[in-house]
């Protein structure tokens, strides 16, 4: 077996704000009726976290459950423990229509540290970042100027943002050049 | 920009997150084989291109992924309001009433 290795293999920006590789970062794709007592007894086995409600993210650090879509949910757990978490979600779901899918390989996640993450954020996402329209709990999928991510805040400084791991590199430099030292614009 | 209301994110949001998808509520025949080279023409292509309100869809692509429908008002690109998949086509009267 190969050694795994994140799409940017800890690369690091330190401007204005830090941008950083945030590694290997297990992700699993819940498919299926989310108000399924199923649904909800695997999601508290993987993560230890309720079914979140529409938009939002529960859970902290390396173990959390985000809202994707009506009927998908992320859920975010250490890289090692992704194929025993899969097999505990798929217990708990058996029998029910439901899918459980690790992804944690065909994504990129990256950190976003800084007093002016907001701004950093802004510059290149059409969201609202404002600190009275989101802030920690808050998951947001949008687009990343020619990208879909997904991101929602860790700290009350720091953003985390998934993209695709093909796109890796291009998210990469699009948050250099948003972070390019003396671009601070002040808005929040 | 535009600003477009998810229903299924319940969020009113900007345009360069969704993506057109033609005219709602164009069924597909229950038996495309019994169907005339006319028939299926106008199922496939013909299009009502309406001047005012359109109903249509959208996706919410970089989003939920979810597709919903729109009436959108095609003079003033106005919408008027969005609802989920499979729901009935709103009446505009009762709308405007609201309104």
């Amino acid at each position: 077996m190969s050694d795994p290795v994140s799409a940017l293999n800890g690369a690091e920006f330190h401007g204005l704000i830090d941008v950083a590789d945030a590694g290997l970062t297990g992700m699993i794709t819940l498919r299926g009726n989310l108000g399924a007592a199923k649904a909800k007894k695997a999601v508290k086995a993987v993560t230890g976290t309720a079914v979140p409600a529409v938009g939002e993210v529960l859970g902290s650090g390396e173990t959390a459950t985000a809202w994707m879509s009506p009927d998908e949910l992320l859920l975010i757990v250490p890289y090692a423990e992704v194929a025993q978490r899969v097999a505990k979600a798929e217990t708990a779901l058996a029998g029910e229509h439901a899918m459980v899918v690790d992804v944690s390989d065909a994504r990129a996640v990256l950190t976003v540290t800084g007093s002016d993450a907001r701004e950093v954020m802004a510059k290149l996402c059409p969201v609202d970042l404002s600190p009275a329209a989101f802030g920690k709990g808050d998951f947001r999928r949008t687009r990343m100027a020619q990208i879909p991510a997904a991101l929602w805040m860790t700290e009350s400084d720091q953003f985390t943002v998934i993209c695709f791991r093909s796109v890796a590199d291009y998210a990469f430099a699009l948050l250099k050049v948003a972070a390019q030292p003396g671009s601070a614009v002040g808005a929040f | 920009m535009l600003l477009i209301h998810c229903p299924y994110c319940d969020d009113t949001l900007p345009e360069l997150e969704f993506a057109y998808a033609g005219e709602a509520h164009i069924a597909r025949p229950a038996d495309p084989s019994k169907l005339s080279d006319e028939e299926w023409r106008d199922f496939l292509f013909i299009r009502t291109n309406v001047k005012g309100v359109h109903a249509e869809r959208w996706r919410h692509i970089h989003g939920c992924g979810r597709f919903f429908n729109a009436l959108r008002d095609t003079v003033s690109d106005r919408f008027l309001t969005t609802y989920k998949a499979g729901e009935a086509r709103p009446d505009v009267q009762t709308l405007e009433a609201a309104e």
